[in-house]
């Protein structure tokens, strides 16, 4: 999607810190999104994953920090409300977002179209954006954010509230793009789409917990995880979390005999959540 | 049905804005309306010319408030006057009968002088020889004392203040609740261009209703369209900008779509009360009436009546023109700087209210 010129573009930001008030949102918060790569922020509500995405995006600017952008002609955004008039038809709301962006009737005509093609809604072109299902509307928020072929997508929370087969044709367009060049960046909360990233940031509390790629999040984690089938009593309690039917518990600082329960290795899932963990053990909440 | 009662009366408590409606607004609409409800004129305006003007001026009853003579002028000078809207009598000596001109686009005003002129010439015909002739009275601009002839003109402006207010503040604050207002802040658009790209259509469709009111007020109900018609159209734009202007103050201070409509009516019932629609502005109490003086609504009344029922000259209605002007400035400043906060990125470390960003989303 990006010119030559720009094929190892590194967009992202640095040391942000934005405050609602005098609650703070995001505090000394980085990230990177080159071009061709898929880049995750993953986090619970309230994280600070929306207040990231827009400042990255332009929708607002940091009380502190750098960020690294396109100009707003070559940025691609999807908000966490989709961004989609709902009484336009899917065909006007591309309409008016090729216009909006610059382009010509004729490259908005061709681009609508292929775009309608990729994400399967040519047939819907006429229909109410309103009137679509959830699954179709997002796929039409993320080509209408893609339409002008950006260098820098940033999509917020675009798969939330989808059906499964909807999420892997949005996966499909997401990483069609990242193959053409475009750097993205996405907020998740789903950690099997983070796995599928090329590099993830951990957000809790406006605050980053951990970066990298999903097996360098995975590596970092610290101490250990037990798996077992009760929940384990005294201090172990608040360290342990029901997953797949058992229950984990991390060991932050493993011994011979640390603890019941069989050893097993941590996926991202547990990576991030014990991130999570760790930030609650320095700060003495439990 | 106990825990829905409970559940209303915390979801109205929290509503600040309805909370306010409910029990503010009720005493200030009762207390400001009681003092400006009244069609009682208690002084008519009189502009004398001719060579007895002046002793003519100290006999007429004490409805009549002569604010100008001019013992040098004649009729034409008094038509100025009234057409003008300095005076709303003229009388005219110098013949063998005083003429009085009277302004029937100013209705109460020119009912009560009428009164008191037919009481005046009954006193007359009761004691012949004993005092002046009787006058002779014309009743100019509206003589058949029609109430749609002045009400169809000011009609045009509730027209315009319904589209223009209520409709746009509709139309921007539906771009906040859908959460498209962020797009539009990321995309390469000037604030200035997505302010007039809102805004321009409802010009039109205001613009377009305008027309038609003025057709059908012209058509069925026969009111006169005597002046320029540029001056008229002037004044509309003048007004319309005022009125969308406020439309998007409204919805930048609105969170959805029933805010807008509370704060949008609550514009459009003090503007049609107190700006001389329906009650006469000198009958209003002083300690009322300056609040008519800031309403777009009372400029644009001076200038549809002035210009489709008088004829007035743009240079006879500087005032109303002046002030509809300075009022577009103010709003459409303060809506255009609200709407560019909105649109334009900002956020600020602690110690003030970060702006609010567009919209709201998850995971913030």
């Amino acid at each position: 999607m990006s010119g030559a010129g720009t094929a190892t573009a590194v967009w992202g930001a640095s040391d942000l810190r934005v405050s609602y008030g005098h609650v703070v949102a995001l505090d000394g918060v980085s990230l990177t999104a080159p071009a061709g790569q898929v880049t995750a922020v993953v986090g619970g509500d309230g994280a600070g994953k929306s207040t990231l995405l827009r400042c990255l995006a332009g929708a607002m600017s940091p009380g502190r920090g750098q960020v690294r952008r396109p100009a707003k002609e070559r940025t691609g955004y999807l908000p966490a409300s989709s961004g989609i008039y709902p009484d336009l038809t899917v065909a006007e709301n591309l309409d008016f977002r090729a216009q909006g962006y610059g382009m010509s009737r004729q490259l908005a005509a061709q681009r609508s179209a292929e775009y309608l093609d990729r994400a399967g809604l040519a047939p819907a072109a006429g229909r109410l954006a309103g009137q679509l299902s959830g699954g179709m509307r997002q796929k039409l928020a993320v080509i209408a954010a893609m339409l002008h072929q950006p260098e820098l997508i940033v999509l917020d929370e675009p798969t939330t509230g989808v059906d499964p087969v909807s999420r892997s044709g949005l996966w499909w367009l997401i990483a069609r793009a990242a193959a053409e060049g475009c750097a993205i960046v996405l907020a998740t909360t789903y950690l099997d789409e983070a796995e599928r990233c090329t590099s993830v940031l951990v957000l809790d509390a406006g605050i980053a917990l951990a970066s990298g790629t999903p097996a360098e999040i995975v590596a970092a984690m610290p101490g250990s995880l037990r798996s077992s089938q009760q929940r384990p009593d005294g201090d172990a309690f608040a360290r342990s979390w029901r997953r797949a039917g058992r229950w984990r518990t991390w060991d932050p600082d493993p011994g011979p005999g640390a603890g019941d329960g069989q050893a097993i290795e941590p996926d991202l899932q547990d990576a991030v959540t014990v991130a999570a963990l760790a930030r609650q053990l320095r700060a003495g909440e439990f | 049905m106990w825990a829905m009662i409970v559940k209303e009366f915390r979801q109205v408590r929290r509503d600040r804005r309805t909370l306010a409606m409910m029990i503010v607004l009720p005493v200030l609409l009762l207390v400001v309306l009681g003092y400006a409800a009244s069609f009682d004129v208690k002084s008519v305006t009189v502009a004398a010319a001719g060579p007895q003007a002046s002793v003519l001026a100290g006999r007429l009853p004490g409805l009549f408030d002569v604010t100008t003579t001019a013992p040098g002028q004649g009729r034409a000078w008094a038509q100025n006057e009234l057409r003008d809207g300095k005076a709303e009598v003229a009388v005219v000596t110098g013949g063998s009968r005083p003429l009085v001109l009277v302004d029937g686009s100013q209705l109460f005003a020119a009912k009560a002088a009428l009164g008191a002129l037919a009481e005046l010439k009954a006193q007359a015909a009761a004691k012949p020889g004993a005092g002046a002739p009787a006058p002779v009275v014309r009743v100019l601009y509206n003589p058949g004392l029609n109430t749609s002839a002045i009400m169809i003109p000011g009609l045009c402006g509730v027209v315009l203040v319904f589209v223009g207010t209520i409709i746009t503040s509709l139309g921007v604050v539906r771009e906040r609740q859908s959460g498209t207002l962020e797009q539009l802040a990321v995309m390469p658009l000037k604030p200035r261009d997505v302010f007039l790209g809102k805004i321009v259509p409802y010009f039109l469709v205001a613009a377009f209703d305008l027309a038609i009111v003025l057709g059908v007020g012209i058509a069925i109900f026969g009111v006169p369209f005597r002046g320029n018609p540029a001056v008229f159209g002037l004044g509309a734009l003048l007004f319309l900008f005022v009125t969308l202007g406020i439309g998007v103050l409204i919805s930048s201070v609105s969170q959805n779509q029933g805010q807008a409509i509370q704060l949008a009516v609550m514009t459009l019932l003090p503007q049609v009360l107190l700006s001389g629609l329906i009650f006469p502005l000198t009958s209003i109490a002083a300690g009322v009436r300056w609040i008519a003086y800031f309403l777009p609504l009372t400029y644009f009344n001076m200038i549809s009546r002035g210009v489709m029922l008088r004829a007035e000259p743009i240079a006879a209605l500087w005032q109303p023109f002046l002030f509809l002007t300075l009022l577009g400035a103010i709003v459409v400043t303060g809506a255009t700087l609200r709407f560019r906060a909105y649109l334009a990125p900002a956020a600020r470390e602690r110690g003030g209210r970060a702006p609010v960003p567009a919209a709201q989303g998850a995971g913030a």
